[in-house]
């Protein structure tokens, strides 16, 4: 059966399983419709013009998750940014896991979506903000009609969280296939400030299929930073559905790290509702074999008087395959609007392939709104001047793809991840980076 | 310490050094000049190792040992030190990085064990005050945005850094105004030894006011035409390489 049909009739088991909920069931109806008549986007789409999930849609998935199967936090201490203090969310195949979390209802709540899609005290905030940032396309339908696990965080106002909480869902592969699809929603209030750190993991050469759909709300002079931390295995794919809904004078930051996977795609949707609004979409991807990643961004800028920084760089290897999408749409209210975009790339091999598109659709007169994407290879002179100064090809190589995108690194904020990314881009690339940053 | 014999390279097959015969030992400067085109920096980036020159005939020998066939980074190791004409700038690798790198690769290579960092530090702020240069500058991008005098002054520093057994300065004088010209030949002058040897390239006599050769060489259409003492310099300050020219016809 193919993974479509295989989905649709999924859905009726699925929902007699789960707490039956009359708000979230009538969008789950309506989201499970939605994706029947749509299905799975192909390359006929200008949006998936160069990104098919042809190949890793033929697997035979387990569309839902099991068992458990227990980790021990030994097993997976790795995974973690684990010299930090922090609060952690954790799934294992889909489903919570207890032994390996520390949630919080302190003040702020740090917890699971399927408490907060059933329990009356949560009402409130699921009916103001669940699925009301996400758009209506198929794969985050999908997401919707199938939406039970995942990170529930709400901040209230006033609140400067200064433990920062990590997501992280680990797949086992107690099964051949396995598709996972975690809904997370977090809502940060007036005033307030988190940290969030993502990652999807799997532990196997199983293949895994990830549709994740994250909902982000900032609400008034909120600060968010969001970090992705994308190196999985080579057998795990991640449809990656990200919407953030900025009010006004609130700054959010998201730095994505594509490392690893196989086919890795990042739909990053900012809207900006509201004056004087910051937002930062940062990206470093790193690629070797067959690996795709994927980064297709929105930056809607609805109202005068806001910034959006954007800068991707990518380093492409062998027979990796990149993709930049960049739009922009400032629409005809916001004057003043300052919009940056910046994608520059590496080719190492010459089998290597980026497509790289800015779109800008700017209907205001008196913004300041700049693009530029750059494909490249490595600089010889650059090469030769640092040989000549005794430091070998190969370090020199590296030293250059690392220098190439620190300028990434250096907005992060956290020190651990920065020191964690700088070991993985390290030694990713194969070289000792023996200096201090 | 180096002798090139009957060298000849090429570049996408258009022939620029064509017989080459030079020997400079331990303790020598030599002067090398001659006008624009003559093959001067195809010669200090061949000695240095550049993989897009082509050696087609002749041979370099660097204390006793052909190098040919090595790579750049093995020449370095061995103590061969080029000062280039146009220093390529690195952006995100900072000065201070950057010679960390070299100067521990280079141990790796030898065998030796990293420099401590202590050590490390000490030496910088050395070999900073001796080029005059701020400690400010040492945390900068390599080169980025640097003025043409603080390019040339931080090639001095980086082989006051990496002291090597042979140092080709490729036009070290231009772009330097005459403050600058005088750190940078005073450092020069003091990492001088009985143990070393300087190969001076350049357009000018000037930078040879304050670094003083022993032999001047003339190089012009791929060959060294003339030799002589420094006083040669000065000579074809006054006459132009039209003379040598001339000459030759």
């Amino acid at each position: 059966m193919e993974l479509k049909d295989k989905l649709v009739s999924s859905f009726m088991a699925f929902e007699n399983e789960v707490d039956v909920d009359a708000y979230v069931h009538g969008l789950r109806s309506d989201a499970i419709k939605i994706f029947e008549e749509k299905g799975f986007p192909t390359k006929k789409e200008e949006a998936w013009k160069y990104t098919s999930l042809n190949k890793i849609l033929k697997e035979d998935y387990s569309v839902f998750p099991k068992r458990e199967k227990a980790l021990e936090y030994s097993e997976v201490r790795k995974y973690f940014i684990h010299d930090i203090d922090s609060y952690k969310i954790v799934f294992i195949d889909g489903k919570y896991s207890s032994h390996l979390s520390q949630t919080t209802h302190e003040g702020i709540d740090v917890c699971l979506m399927s408490s907060a899609l059933s329990k009356p005290k949560y009402r409130l905030v699921i009916e103001n903000y669940f699925n009301k940032a996400a758009t209506k396309d198929s794969l985050t339908s999908l997401n919707t009609a199938f939406s039970q696990e995942g990170a529930y965080i709400h901040i209230p106002k006033n609140k400067l969280v200064e433990k920062p909480i990590q997501i992280i869902h680990f797949s086992t592969g107690n099964e051949a296939a396995t598709m996972l699809q975690p809904r997370n929603l977090i809502v940060v209030d007036e005033n307030s400030h988190v940290q969030i750190i993502e990652r999807h993991q799997s532990l196997t050469d199983n293949s895994v299929l990830t549709n994740s759909v994250t909902e982000i709300f900032a609400n008034k002079r909120a600060i968010v930073d969001y970090y992705k931390i994308q190196n999985d295995n080579d057998n795990a794919s991640l449809i990656d559905n990200t919407y953030i809904n900025q009010k006004l004078q609130s700054h959010v930051s998201v730095h994505t790290f594509s490392f690893g996977g196989k086919l890795t795609r990042n739909n990053l949707n900012f809207f900006q509702n509201g004056e004087h609004i910051d937002s930062t979409l940062k990206g470093v991807t790193i690629i070797g074999n067959k690996q795709h990643v994927d980064h297709n961004t929105l930056v809607h800028h609805i109202e005068p008087n806001c910034e959006s920084h954007q800068d991707y760089k990518g380093i492409f290897d062998e027979n990796a395959t990149g993709v930049f999408n960049g739009k922009v749409i400032v629409e005809k209210e916001a004057q003043k609007t300052n919009a940056f975009q910046a994608n520059n790339n590496i080719l190492i091999s010459d089998k290597a392939t980026i497509n790289t598109k800015p779109q800008l659709e700017i209907f205001a007169d008196d913004v300041k709104c700049s693009h530029g994407c750059t494909i490249g290879q490595l600089d010889e002179s650059a090469l030769f001047y640092m040989r000549s100064r005794g430091i070998p090809e190969k370090e020199a190589k590296g030293l250059l793809m690392f220098a190439f995108s620190n300028d990434v690194l250096s907005s992060v904020k956290i020190p651990e991840i920065k020191q964690r990314i700088t070991k993985i881009i390290a030694n990713k690339l194969g070289v000792n980076i023996g200096f201090d940053l | 310490m180096l002798k090139i014999n009957n060298l000849h390279a090429s570049v996408e097959d258009k022939s620029i050094l064509k017989g080459i015969n030079l020997e400079v030992k331990a303790g020598e400067v030599h002067a090398i000049m001659g006008p624009n085109g003559s093959g001067k920096s195809t010669l200090a980036s061949v000695i240095a190792g550049k993989e897009e020159y082509e050696v087609s005939e002749g041979s370099i020998e660097f204390l006793g040992e052909e190098i040919d066939e090595l790579a750049a980074e093995e020449r370095a190791h061995k103590g061969i030190f080029l000062s280039f004409q146009y220093p390529v700038e690195i952006p995100g690798v900072s000065v201070t990085n950057f010679m960390k790198t070299a100067i521990n690769e280079t141990r790796k290579a030898k065998g030796l064990e990293e420099m401590p960092a202590k050590d490390m530090l000490k030496l910088i702020r050395e070999k900073s005050e001796l080029l005059e240069i701020d400690r400010k500058f040492l945390s900068r991008s390599l080169n980025e945005g640097f003025s043409g005098g603080e390019k040339k002054r931080n090639e001095i520093f980086q082989m006051a850094m990496l002291e090597p057994k042979l140092a080709i300065l490729d036009e070290t004088d231009s772009g330097l105004d005459i403050d600058a010209l005088r750190i940078v030949a005073n450092g020069v002058n003091k990492l001088k030894s009985k143990d070393n040897a300087v190969v001076v390239i350049t357009h000018y006599q000037r930078l040879l006011d304050y670094i003083v050769p022993d032999f001047v060489h003339v190089l012009h259409n791929g060959k060294i035409v003339k030799s002589g003492p420094k006083e040669l310099a000065h000579e074809l300050e006054e006459k132009g390489y039209d003379w040598i020219k001339q000459e030759l016809v």
